[in-house]
């Protein structure tokens, strides 16, 4: 064929030949590839594979439910609650977060403060992340939402856990209150719990003394998520251990009851069972809602509890440190009766005088009390027995008996916060003041004034002393979880069976004879009458100007300067069962408004059955638990 | 049909019997890797034909029929059309490349001509191949060393591969270049050129690296050490040996790749669909596509080394080349062994242009396959 010639057949030769050696360069390029994937899938596979799955699979803490606070019959005290609450996420709501929220706002009420707090919390969240809108919904509320749900792109309605407290500011002071967690918080506990958004923890009280019990051991949850931490669905889940439940000794009808009594009143009360410490009531009035600072307390509201000047804040009950006043009395007659000064006989004229000072006696007005012995010194509570009482025994044996009584120390009970009071010694004042005691120190000392302070969980911690003749120790939990709680074995007191019964004598006459300082507001009906003595506990010096102008009445003063009044009781007389102090802060007045809170309280409390109450503990709180469980 | 003479292959082969010429062994295989480029555009998409394997379907049917009217078209067509169509591909890209410098866009690959959106510089790797193998089709083996001969085919390849550059592309041009040099090799080019210019090429590497973008050094450093960049630029060289790795010898199963579901791989469902297949099938799975890629690659060389024009047998091996080309840059970058460059899977990646591109190549391929008895003179222009 003339068009070809030979140099055509040539190169056919060279592209053959050249073809099959790029053929060759093909497969080596497929052997090398087929090399890497042999080195990536086959020799280190497994390690990629690990990678992936690390990619993929995210650990999420689950929070663990909360143990619930019983009182002794199973009452809930503290428990956990839906929280119905309205979800907004940010790249779900096509319209604008502020639209989304303004649609809300149509349907139930939002503050100006919920609405900074969505905008600050989407601004710090991935656009994914559900922020809270409104929490704690009624389900009138919550109801109305999912009604207009479809109309509301990127709101969610969710049911979440949160804590309740339905008896709200009566329980608070014993039950406290669970909060966010803070900086300080997190620095001293390292359960990773903590750092769970919206993770709240015990601030006070006994959600603060039993935290790490109530709170329960974390779970897990695991989620697979895509490489922007969206969670793409959940893997499995470990629930965790839910809190032990803490069952009280608390009655809570009686703490009601105490509650109510004590009204709006800037004042504390505790009430024990004698016969093995428990406690049935112990009320700080005012209280606050616990349940707001679960919800988030506002500033306002922070300031309105911060500077009321009846501080409801504070667990007066066992962070009060108060002037025994003339409930000390006992103490300082129980010290006589022992050491050798029973048949002591003072003869009051109003007034005595030691060394250039005079001191008085309440009753000095009247010409004072005549002879006065000992029981009858209670019984009138006179001021110039005791001072004798006082100055005879001598500051130590005065400082050792009140020691013996439970004071001066803290009591142990099962409340963060208790204060330990103080019963002054020589030594104590050589150590404090670097001077040595005075005498006239020991008088003040012996009508519970100058340096002597007590709680009133104190106080009702002496009532209990005295009515049973045992070192009772008040405790306020029966069982943690399955466990009951250690409880110290009842020692009889260092004093002899003559004294304790002088005491109560006294103590007896002090309510149901006609003459004693509360027989006016004694128990009268038969079985449940009670004894006690009464208190006034100055916060200023009476000047002997006073005194000229009678400006001695608590009326004609402003309420800060009035005299706290006090009162310790128990009851019944015959077989003491309960015993009882209080504290009625700057309430002094004719009318011991205090004793008649105390009479109705002891009086409530033992008819709440006695019999019926001494056996009964929660049916058996471990039997309770785990029909629960 | 070996002893049918230049005459009745030119004037006998009618309509019916250039289709029944077709290698329709070659199109199954075209159609079978497709297909599990649909089934993985299917699986990116979270078990949808939504956003991607649908189009995609369609538009391999429309390059499937591309194909076969291409097959039909006699090869002499084609070299007598090999110029022009080069000429119109260099003035698109330069028209893409000006705009792209005057509009202020940086990157600009795409040509706006009313609806369409055409990307010069695909068009091009096609006519660059066609208008080498028509230019080589005329030289004599003697001839093609001449420097003053040799002048017009690396003009050819250069202005497009620099104009690609400016736009700036470099994987395009890569492809560009290795084209154009495999022509140039398979066509007889003497190794006294060849030898030195991969010499100068290595020579070069430093002088290449002072006019390269910050963008290029980046991927090239990173590629040196992923780790040093372990949240940026090598995030998406770590996943995708991550995803490609823990696909194991069996892979995770169809539909069950974490890393493409959960959005760890980048342009899973275009660039790094290979990492997607490699981590629901594994190597098993990853061996078998290759094997069929190869196949492929067989068939051409086996297309090329049967056709009687020397025309045919040069744009043979260059869309043969120009495929596994592709291939090779895809694969190797998206497993980690060459720095990233925008290189997509033939037939498997998602994209238009690039589907195209591809079906009109195995056109191509296939017309020289039906016309591989036509013989043409060395100094015809190729028209009938």
């Amino acid at each position: 064929m003339p068009i070809f010639d030979r140099k055509d057949k040539s190169r056919y030769a060279t592209f053959t030949r050249r073809t099959l050696m790029v053929t060759g360069g093909v497969n080596v390029v497929f052997a090398v590839l087929a090399g890497r994937l042999y080195q990536l899938q086959i020799v280190e596979g497994d390690e990629f594979m690990t990678r992936a799955e690390e990619n993929r699979v995210s650990q999420r803490l689950v929070a663990p439910l909360r143990g619930r606070i019983l009182d002794r019959f199973g009452v809930e005290l503290a428990s956990n609650r839906r929280n119905y609450r309205v979800l907004i996420v940010k790249e779900q709501a096509v319209d604008g977060v502020d639209a989304a929220v303004d649609a809300i706002g149509k349907l139930i009420y939002l503050s100006d403060h919920q609405r900074e707090k969505v905008k600050r919390d989407i601004a710090n969240n991935k656009p994914f992340a559900p922020v809270p809108v409104a929490e704690n919904l009624s389900w009138d509320e919550f109801s109305r939402i999912n009604l207009h749900l479809p109309y509301l792109p990127g709101i969610q309605p969710d049911v979440g856990e949160t804590r309740a407290y339905p008896y709200g500011p009566e329980l608070s002071h014993i039950l406290g209150y669970v909060a966010s967690v803070s900086q300080e918080d997190m620095r001293d506990d390292s359960d990773p719990l903590l750092s769970l958004p919206g993770f709240r923890i015990g601030k006070r009280g006994i959600e603060k003394e039993y935290e790490h019990q109530i709170r329960g051991k974390a779970g897990a949850s695991r989620v697979e998520v895509n490489a922007y931490g969206r969670v793409i669905r959940e893997l499995g889940r470990d629930p965790g251990t839910p809190g032990s439940d803490v069952y009280l000794t608390i009655d809570q009808q009686v703490q009601q009851f105490a509650a109510q009594r004590l009204g709006s009143e800037s004042a504390a009360c505790a009430v024990l069972d004698v016969t093995n410490g428990d406690v049935i009531a112990l009320v700080s009035s005012p209280g606050y809602d616990p349940n707001a600072f679960n919800v988030g307390i506002s500033q306002a509201e922070w300031t309105a509890l911060t500077t009321n000047d009846h501080k409801p804040l504070i667990n007066k009950v066992i962070t009060g440190e108060y002037p025994p006043g003339s409930t000390f009395k006992p103490v300082i007659a129980t010290g006589c009766m022992d050491n050798g000064l029973a048949d002591l006989t003072v003869n009051c004229t109003g007034s005595m005088t030691l060394g250039n000072n005079v001191f008085h006696c309440w009753s000095w007005k009247k010409g004072g009390h005549g002879h006065v012995d000992l029981k009858r010194g209670i019984a009138v509570s006179c001021d110039i027995f005791f001072y004798e009482a006082a100055r005879r025994l001598g500051i130590d044996k005065i400082h050792d008996t009140a020691l013996a009584m439970g004071m001066g120390a803290k009591t142990g009970i099962e409340l963060p916060g208790e204060r330990p009071g103080l019963i002054p010694s020589r030594a104590w004042k050589l150590h404090r003041f670097g001077v040595p005691w005075q005498q006239g120190e020991t008088l003040n000392t012996g009508i519970g004034q100058g340096y002597v302070t007590t709680t009133p969980i104190q106080l009702a911690t002496l009532a209990a002393r005295l009515a049973s003749g045992n070192a009772v120790v008040p405790r306020i939990t029966r069982y943690v979880g399955h466990a009951e709680q250690p409880r110290p074995t009842l020692n009889r007191l260092p004093f002899s069976d003559k004294a304790l019964a002088a005491v109560q004598e006294g103590m007896n006459m002090v309510t149901n004879v006609p003459g004693g300082t509360a027989y006016a507001w004694r128990i009268t009906q038969p079985g449940f009458e009670m004894a006690g003595k009464t208190g006034t506990a100055q916060v200023r010096r009476i000047t002997r100007e006073d005194r000229a102008t009678g400006r001695v009445g608590n009326a004609g003063l402003p309420w800060r300067l009035r005299e706290h009044a006090l009162f310790i009781a128990y009851a019944p007389v015959q077989m003491p069962r309960y015993a009882l102090s209080i504290i009625q802060e700057h309430g002094a007045t004719v009318e011991h408004t205090h004793v008649q809170m105390a009479r109705d309280i002891l009086l409530f409390a033992q008819q709440r059955d006695p019999v019926k109450l001494r056996n009964a503990y929660p049916v058996n709180a471990a039997q309770n638990a785990v029909v629960r469980g | 049909m070996t002893t049918r003479s230049y005459a009745a292959a030119k004037r006998t082969l009618s309509i019916g019997d250039k289709l029944l010429d077709v290698n329709w062994g070659l199109v199954l295989l075209i159609t079978i890797i497709a297909c599990a480029g649909f089934a993985m555009l299917y699986s990116v998409a979270g078990g949808s034909f939504h956003p991607w394997a649908l189009p995609q379907i369609f538009r391999f049917l429309i390059g499937l029929a591309l194909l076969i009217v291409i097959a039909l078209v006699d090869i002499r067509v084609w070299m007598s059309v090999a110029y022009p169509a080069y000429g119109v591909a260099l003035a698109l890209l330069l028209a893409t490349t000006i705009m792209g410098k005057v509009g202020g866009l940086g990157a600009q690959r795409w040509l706006e001509l009313g609806p369409l959106q055409i990307q010069p510089s695909e068009l091009m790797k096609i006519s660059l191949v066609l208008a080498l193998a028509r230019y080589l089709h005329g030289q004599a083996v003697e001839d093609i060393s001449k420097p003053l001969k040799l002048l017009i085919p690396v003009a050819m390849i250069g202005m497009p591969a620099v104009l690609v550059l400016m736009q700036p592309n470099l994987g395009t041009a890569m492809i560009l270049c290795a084209d154009g040099a495999s022509l140039l090799f398979l066509a007889g080019l003497s190794w006294w050129w060849i030898l030195p210019t991969i010499g100068a090429g290595v020579a070069a590497v430093p002088i290449a690296w002072r006019f390269m973008h910050d963008y290029q050094k980046q991927r090239v450093l990173t590629f040196l050490d992923p780790s040093s960049d372990a949240l940026g630029a090598g995030w998406n060289i770590s996943q995708a040996e991550i995803a490609v790795g823990s696909g194991g010898l069996a892979g995770k199963g169809y539909m069950q790749g974490t890393q493409s579901r959960l959005n760890f791989l980048p342009e899973k469902e275009t660039d790094f669909i290979w990492t997607v297949l490699g981590e629901e099938f594994g190597f098993v799975g990853c061996i078998a596509m290759l094997l069929l890629f190869a196949v492929v690659i067989a068939y051409g060389i086996r297309i090329a080394m049967a056709s009687r024009s020397q025309f045919g047998r040069l744009l043979a091996t260059g869309i043969t080349l120009n495929f596994f080309f592709y291939i090779m840059i895809n694969a190797a970058m998206v497993m980690g062994l060459i720095p990233v460059v925008g290189i997509p899977m033939p037939l498997i990646s998602y994209g238009g242009t690039a589907m195209l591109t591809v079906m009109v190549g195995f056109g191509l391929l296939m017309s020289v396959h039906v016309h591989r008895q036509v013989e043409i003179p060395r100094h015809s222009s190729g028209l009938m």
